[in-house]
């Protein structure tokens, strides 16, 4: 079925991603493909290589071998310097306005304010006028429960405050697709429900989203599709329901009751 | 101590202070100016271009800026090719000599400050930067370049106060300084120590004030280093 349709209709598309760290053969071949609105969670052991396969997407890390495109652009990577690289940096730029990222530890500039992270991608990537950014800064801290905090610095909010602003940061940029590496890792247990609510609250109204995660239950409640990766490897993936009610591979079977426990 | 003295040839010190001023201020800028490519340039680790700046920090922090001003001062005079070319304009002035030793000196050690505070650029602000499709030149001007000033703002303010005081050098060869401004009192009087003290107080004054100054700075532009006063 999905083979038959055209690829513009795909918000992202990765095709047999391969890669390697030294003689460590971290992606063996993931393919993905997400359609406006899916909601895909990738789960797996550390070291299954989750956030590495979302890293190489927007080019974070280089990949060895595979293809991208990103709401039906393909980016065009070539060799240089034995690492692939894209052959156009503007294009890399542009495709990597159109994919928001959401890192584990935040990322904030921390010598800017909350409102002038907001209003860095805005007026620096898209063109946006000052005062345009700012009224855009002021609605979606607003969205993420953080209206009034335009002035503090990253440093002086909790994790989890630093987190939604980060979320708030990305969705400033008004990406096709919304990667999350990890959201609520680093935080401490009573704020996560606070991070997971604004992600829950992006993917009821839409939004097209990659999001590596050891929340189980929270991946269960919102992906139209769970992806389990074992060493490199798509091991199997299907509906959420079927992913964590009738797990066909021994592998994500025992990864499964090794979360379960660890709960 | 014959304050009198000191009062009568006041304007001796006005000038003296305005020449110290205007030397570091220069220098300092001048050699901001030098020091910030340097730095980025040695973040780059180019294969070449990385040996010659390192090269030049070296040597430039590794003698007396006393000697790099008679080198450049006494030095280049000694060579008729130099007083003979284009250049002798510039080199035949005291006063350009200090500011071109002082220049390359203070912007030696401030490449290195600013070489420090740049690569402490947390690696994340610099990927997500990245992530939204910022250009590398965007992403030094905005994002490292600016964390990395607010970084090296202590370690500056004191390079600031080195250099205030390493500018007495320059009375060294015949510019009138706050202590050539002293000395010359002394000189003219036949006295001990009234022209060193009040050179003195006045570098302490100025020094002060460069202190405040960083100190203010500091509040401002490293608020978001500081614990948060409100919650």
């Amino acid at each position: 079925m999905t083979s038959m349709e055209p690829i513009v209709d795909l918000r992202l598309s990765v095709r047999d991603l391969h890669k390697k760290f030294g003689s460590v053969e971290v992606l063996r071949g993931v393919s993905i493909e997400a359609r406006q609105g899916d909601v895909i969670s990738l789960i797996g052991a550390s070291g299954s290589g989750k956030s590495t396969f979302l890293r190489c997407i927007n080019q974070l890390e280089s990949s060895d071998a595979g293809e991208i495109s990103v709401a039906g652009e393909h980016l065009d990577l070539v060799m240089r310097r034995g690492r692939r690289v894209a052959r156009d940096a503007r294009q890399l730029r542009r495709i990597r306005a159109k994919l928001g990222f959401v890192f584990q530890s935040f990322n904030l500039w921390s010598h800017m304010t909350v409102l002038e992270n907001l209003i860095e991608g805005p007026v620096q990537v898209r063109g946006l006028r000052r005062d345009e950014a700012v009224a855009l800064a002021q609605r979606l801290l607003d969205r993420v429960g953080l209206k009034g905090r335009e002035s503090s610095y990253p440093g002086h909010l909790s994790g989890g405050q630093q987190q939604r602003v980060a979320i708030a940061r990305t969705l400033a940029m008004e990406p096709e697709v919304m990667l999350f590496d990890e959201p609520t890792s680093a935080l401490d247990p009573e704020l996560v429900a606070e991070v997971l609510a604004v992600i829950r609250d992006l993917a009821t109204e839409g939004r097209t989203m990659l999001l590596v995660t050891h929340e189980m239950a929270f991946a269960r409640d919102v992906s139209t599709e769970v992806v389990f990766l074992h060493k490199g490897l798509v091991e199997e993936r299907g509906a959420p329901a079927q992913i964590f009610s009738a797990p066909q591979s021994e592998r994500l079977k025992q990864f499964l009751t090794h979360v379960r426990l660890g709960q | 101590m014959r304050i009198d003295l000191i009062a009568e040839n006041a304007d001796l010190f006005v000038t003296g202070i305005s020449m110290t001023l205007k030397l570091t201020v220069m220098s300092l800028a001048i050699g901001m100016a030098i020091a910030l490519p340097v730095a980025v340039l040695r973040g780059m680790r180019l294969p070449v271009v990385d040996k010659v700046l390192r090269g030049y920090i070296f040597a430039f922090r590794g003698t007396p800026m006393l000697v790099q001003t008679y080198l450049i001062y006494y030095g280049l005079a000694q060579f008729e090719f130099v007083r003979d070319s284009v250049f002798w304009a510039v080199l035949k002035s005291p006063f350009n000599c200090a500011l071109i030793a002082f220049s390359l000196n203070t912007a030696a050690y401030t490449a290195e400050i600013l070489r420090g505070a740049l690569e402490a650029t947390p690696k994340g602000e610099i990927e997500a930067a990245e992530a939204i499709g910022l250009s590398p030149l965007q992403v030094l001007r905005r994002i490292t370049i600016p964390g990395a000033f607010r970084r090296a703002l202590p370690q500056y303010g004191n390079e600031v106060i080195l250099m205030l005081h390493g500018s007495t050098v320059a009375s060294v060869i015949t510019i009138q300084d706050i202590l050539g401004a002293g000395r010359t009192l002394n000189g003219k009087y036949y006295l001990a120590y009234e022209g060193l003290v009040t050179a003195a107080l006045l570098y302490l004054a100025l020094t002060f004030l460069i202190a405040a100054a960083f100190g203010l700075g500091g509040r401002k532009w490293l608020a978001h280093l500081r614990p948060a006063a409100t919650r």
